[in-house]
């Protein structure tokens, strides 16, 4: 029962995974290229959806597109060129490296060597004794002052 | 070293409100053509209620604008009042009735007047598709060779034209800059 209604919940809850319209395909694996392709290109204008999820007209057209362009034969590469010639980098979820898109594909780099950098400057103060130090000082404080009251 | 410390946070907190108000006043919709500073790419399209058709190189000679528009565009009713204005000044704008029904768009022509010099019909958007157009209305300026100089997505008003669009005809000095 349990796992009928935890079934149930996951599909109910993919509603956005909703096909427009459907396409047949002469191979299966032109389905699955189709189905990646159009999850991996960005709809110009619903700016925050693939062009799978949404129901604006420019998204119908563009499926069609790349599904005509499957079925001619074209490689990936060459369906996402096709786009991006029209509409620009902006189609893809996952943009080339150029002067707009550096900030975008450096930032994780380097924040990630920042964070290394901070942990190690850390590291090597505490090794430096001053937290230990610190630590001892107040430890032995305490324990006069806990010593005195037992006395 | 302790004074720096002291407003490191402020700085921070600083430098993220110079980004923030920054980002207040980008659009991040504006989604400039993939095809500036390329020539108009090729078309042999049919005119509008005509049995010729026009192809890109006819629209050389001088800078205009390119308005794609259909009658299902309820923003393209708002903008055309301005665009019979503009045609009035002189300035030549082809139309591009895009993925329309002809039969509805002429008659949207004869009840709302043409401002129009001549109007191309991209019924299945093939031409909508090589340009990048990816709603109506947008707008296009060419220069006299037919290089795409501009896109505005949207109604294009008097604020548009002049803050836009008009820079590329004055340049051409076909426009006075007082309009």
């Amino acid at each position: 029962m349990i796992r009928l209604l935890l079934s149930l919940m996951i599909v109910w809850s993919s509603p956005s995974l909703a096909v427009i319209e459907t396409y047949e395909f002469s191979s299966p694996d032109l389905e699955l290229r189709y189905k990646a392709l159009s999850q991996e290109l960005r709809c110009p204008k619903c700016q925050n959806q693939n062009i799978a999820d949404s129901n604006a007209p420019i998204s119908r057209d563009l499926r069609a597109i790349v599904h005509e362009q499957l079925e001619a034969g074209a490689t990936d590469e060459e369906i996402v060129n096709f786009l991006v010639d029209r509409y620009g980098e902006f189609v893809r979820y996952r943009p080339g490296m150029d002067s707009n898109t550096l900030w975008l594909w450096s930032a994780p780099v380097i924040l990630f060597v920042m964070a290394i950098a901070v942990v190690l400057l850390q590291i090597r103060k505490d090794r430096d004794g001053q937290t230990v130090s610190s630590n001892a000082a107040r430890a032995s404080k305490l324990r006069a002052k806990f010593d005195g009251d037992q006395l | 070293m302790q004074p720096l410390k002291r407003f490191a946070p402020l700085a921070a907190f600083l430098l993220l409100v110079v980004l923030l108000v920054r980002g207040l006043s980008l659009d991040p919709t504006e989604l400039p053509s993939a095809r500036l500073g390329d020539s108009l790419p090729d078309f042999e399209l049919p005119i509008l209620g005509d049995s010729v058709s026009r192809q890109a190189t006819d629209w050389h000679g001088e800078p205009a604008l390119i308005n794609v528009w259909a009658t299902w565009c309820f923003s393209c009713r708002i903008e055309h009042p301005y665009l019979l204005e503009l045609a009035e000044k002189g300035v030549i704008i082809y139309g591009l009735n895009y993925k329309d029904d002809p039969e509805k768009a002429l008659v949207w022509l004869d009840d709302l007047g043409n401002p129009y010099a001549e109007t191309v019909v991209d019924e299945d958007g093939a031409f909508g598709l090589d340009l990048g157009v990816y709603g109506a209305p947008e707008t296009y300026v060419i220069d006299a060779s037919g290089v795409v100089k501009h896109r505005h997505v949207g109604v294009v008003n008097e604020q548009v034209w002049k803050e836009q669009l008009a820079p590329y005809f004055e340049a051409a000095q076909l426009i006075g800059g007082s309009d």
